[in-house]
């Protein structure tokens, strides 16, 4: 039973953070039906500058309280990565907004491989570390533990997600955001300006990245040129398993895909005697994304919602 | 990739200019004989490689300067010292300048990826080839005749540290991890029979992938397992977390790695939370070894501080040599039959080869973290 509640708990955690950057995926890909792959990428970005930020304060002020530098951390990666959100739809994606589909597909592909390029010359190809700087809490429920990062980790999605709804739902540029997604023309034709919609959606989403890259990197205690890659590969599927271009499908699937990924890895091995191990828990997620695709292609809430965003 | 298509294209033509030189040379009344040497000269590891020449080239100043006559021929031995940066591709490229350069024998390559490719192209030439540092057991296991190294292998390390978790640590219930690659599943699975072979009992087998950060779901079901003891087969960055991530979960076992995690990057990474983490490294530390002091003075008086491997190159260049003293010639077709009869006292111990060209008896040390450092607990010797 503390066993199955850890696993829970590791789920959770893991899959709130796939959550975070599945959102950015599943927006843009509502507004613009346009996969963003550079998303991972401004992920990393956002724990890197962050990081850079961290390091800096620590030699500096090294008395300073860990949550100060951390959120100074995070106060700077922010606008930071909204910006490069801004810079690559304006660059890589607007020109190319009439051009065919797999045009603005390539270049997100050639925006991610210069980011990491960029990450490597500036911060190196080591792992970075992220200073001790952290409270260290544990407690024990029911003989599982949770660390106080944990549970910053799940309280902090939590609260963005809802808040994100909120924009959403009930401001101006949540409406607008809807409408430009319903249908980009008619939108434009009632006075919303698309191209600053657009340019919006990018900013929010990159601002989720940011603070999903600290929280990964603050969690697993490093940062690294690459860590995008993987985090982002995740998440796109998380998005797609939720139901690509719906807010709450992006939240169900990253949760989904952290708790199968946690319990996979935890169980396969004793379920089938140590005949499949836990290096097939990526097979295992996958198995799972493929069956649901099968039965149902548009994802678990991919419905043609007028909501989505 | 312009830096890299570069370098071998300028190598490419190096090599074929080099290659137009006539081969025996004569300076004087004496033969010079050529011996190479490969490691890599620039990119992170360059400090590395370059205490690989110097290491190689003390030994050969050494056999200089005491005179070499081999065959009723004075010999002057000169050293051919060439970059593989570390990258498989540039070592075959440099491996075959030096066999059209008529080298006698090849001190190196540094790295494991660099060696193995490299050793088939010495191997096809004749060229004997001692590597002072690679560790990966693919490379003797090709069973080329002229590959031979005189650093433990993982095999030899992995079979070290499994039999010392049992009888040293007192681990009675293991959990090993690794991390899929050649590397870190090899070390794994020796570590896994010798602790079965020492009466331990491996009660987890996880893996997990050389670009993962995230070992909670796997260390959750080990915890279940209530190990006293979790082996690591794979590299620092992997190792860092882990541990971290063991210390979050309340898991009471030791943490012991292989040489993947006896990094001082361990140490950053992981924090304070690396205190009491084991690693083991193949080879002795220099304090450790018969001629460390001895040759530590005459390195440091030439070339300044030692980083890891030269005494090994050194060594590597005196096994050489010997085996064409024993043989009264240069040729590696003569000399080479000599090889597998080494039997010399080097400056990191008694050097012995067995049936494949492995150092037998080789040497694993185990460092444990105190005071956010890594201490030298004890130097094992493996058993073949």
């Amino acid at each position: 039973m503390d066993i199955f509640l850890q696993q829970l708990i590791n789920g959770l955690v893991l899959g709130s953070v796939y959550a975070l950057v599945a959102l950015g995926y599943t927006m843009v890909y509502g507004i613009l039906e346009l996969i963003n792959f550079a998303h991972g990428e401004i992920t990393m970005m956002g724990a890197m500058v962050a990081l850079a930020v961290i390091g800096a304060l620590a030699m500096a002020a090294p008395g300073l309280p860990g949550v100060l530098v951390l959120g100074a951390g995070l106060v700077v990666a922010i606008p930071v990565c909204m910006a490069l959100g801004l810079l690559i739809e304006r660059v890589a994606y607007r020109p190319l907004r009439h051009a065919p589909r797999l045009a603005p597909l390539i270049t997100a592909i050639g925006v991610s491989i210069i980011l990491q390029n960029i990450a490597m010359l500036v911060w190196g190809k080591q792992y970075i570390p992220f200073p001790d700087v952290l409270p260290k809490g544990r407690h024990e429920v029911l003989g599982a533990a949770i660390t106080d990062v944990q549970i910053a980790i799940l309280l902090l999605t939590m609260s963005i997600m809802l808040m994100l709804i909120l924009v959403v739902q009930k401001t101006r540029l949540g409406r607008a955001m809807r409408a430009t997604a319903q249908s980009r023309q008619v939108a434009s034709l009632m006075g919303v300006d698309v191209n600053r919609v657009i340019a919006s959606t990018f900013v929010i989403g990159s601002a989720l990245a940011a603070v999903a890259g600290v929280m990964v990197s603050a969690y697993y205690g490093l940062a690294h040129y690459y860590m995008g890659f993987l985090l982002g590969l995740k998440a796109f599927s998380a998005a797609v398993l939720g139901g690509i271009g719906n807010l709450g499908g992006a939240m169900l699937g990253g949760l989904l895909l952290g708790l199968i990924e946690s319990f996979g890895a935890g169980y396969i091995g004793d379920l089938t005697g140590g005949f499949l191990g836990s290096h097939y828990q990526d097979v295992f997620a996958f198995f799972v994304l493929i069956a649901v695709l099968v039965f149902r292609p548009s994802g678990l809430l991919g419905a043609r919602v007028v909501e989505r965003a | 990739m312009t830096v890299h298509t570069l370098r071998w294209v300028a190598v490419a033509v190096a090599a074929l200019v080099a290659g137009c030189g006539d081969k025996p040379q004569q300076n004087g009344d004496n033969q010079v004989v050529l011996i190479g040497q490969v490691s890599p000269l620039t990119g992170p590891q360059a400090h590395l490689g370059k205490d690989n020449e110097n290491g190689a080239r003390l030994a050969l100043d050494e056999i200089n300067a005491a005179g070499l006559t081999l065959g009723g021929k004075k010999i002057v031995l000169e050293l051919k010292s060439e970059d593989d940066a570390a990258d498989p591709k540039t070592a075959t490229t440099v491996a075959t300048k030096l066999v059209d350069e008529g080298v006698a024998g090849v001190i190196g390559h540094l790295n494991s990826g660099a060696t193995i490719p490299a050793s088939k192209i010495y191997s096809d030439n004749g060229i004997p080839q001692i590597s002072p540092s690679a560790t990966a057991v693919a490379y003797t296991a090709s069973g080329f005749k002229t590959a031979y190294r005189v650093m433990t292998n993982d095999a030899q390390q992995g079979s070290v540290l499994g039999t010392y978790a049992v009888t040293k640590l007192g681990a009675k219930k293991i959990a090993i991890v690794d991390d899929r690659t050649a590397y870190g599943q090899g070390l794994a699975d020796e570590v896994e029979k010798a602790a079965k072979a020492a009466g331990g009992e491996v009660v987890a087998r996880e893996y997990t992938s050389d670009r993962s950060t995230d070992f909670m779901a796997i260390l959750t079901s080990i915890k279940g397992k209530a190990p006293d003891l979790v082996f690591f087969g794979g590299m620092d960055p992997q190792a860092a977390p882990m541990i971290k991530q063991m210390k979050q979960l309340g898991l009471q076992a030791k943490f012991l790695g292989g040489d993947g995690a006896q990094t001082p990057k361990l140490i950053e990474l992981a924090g304070a939370d690396a205190e009491g983490a084991l690693a083991s490294n193949p080879g002795l530390p220099l304090d450790a070894m018969p001629g460390g002091s001895a040759f530590k003075a005459k390195f440091e008086a030439k070339y300044g501080k030692i980083q890891n491997y030269s005494p090994y190159a050194y060594d590597a260049m005196h096994v050489l040599i010997d085996a064409m003293k024993r043989a009264d010639s240069s040729d590696p077709a003569k000399y080479l039959a000599e090889l597998p009869k080494t039997d010399y006292q080097g400056a990191t111990g008694r050097i012995r080869f067995d049936a494949k060209g492995d150092i037998t008896g080789g040497a694993v040390t185990l460092y444990q973290v105190k005071d956010g450092k890594w201490q030298t607990l004890e130097t094992v010797h493996s058993g073949n």
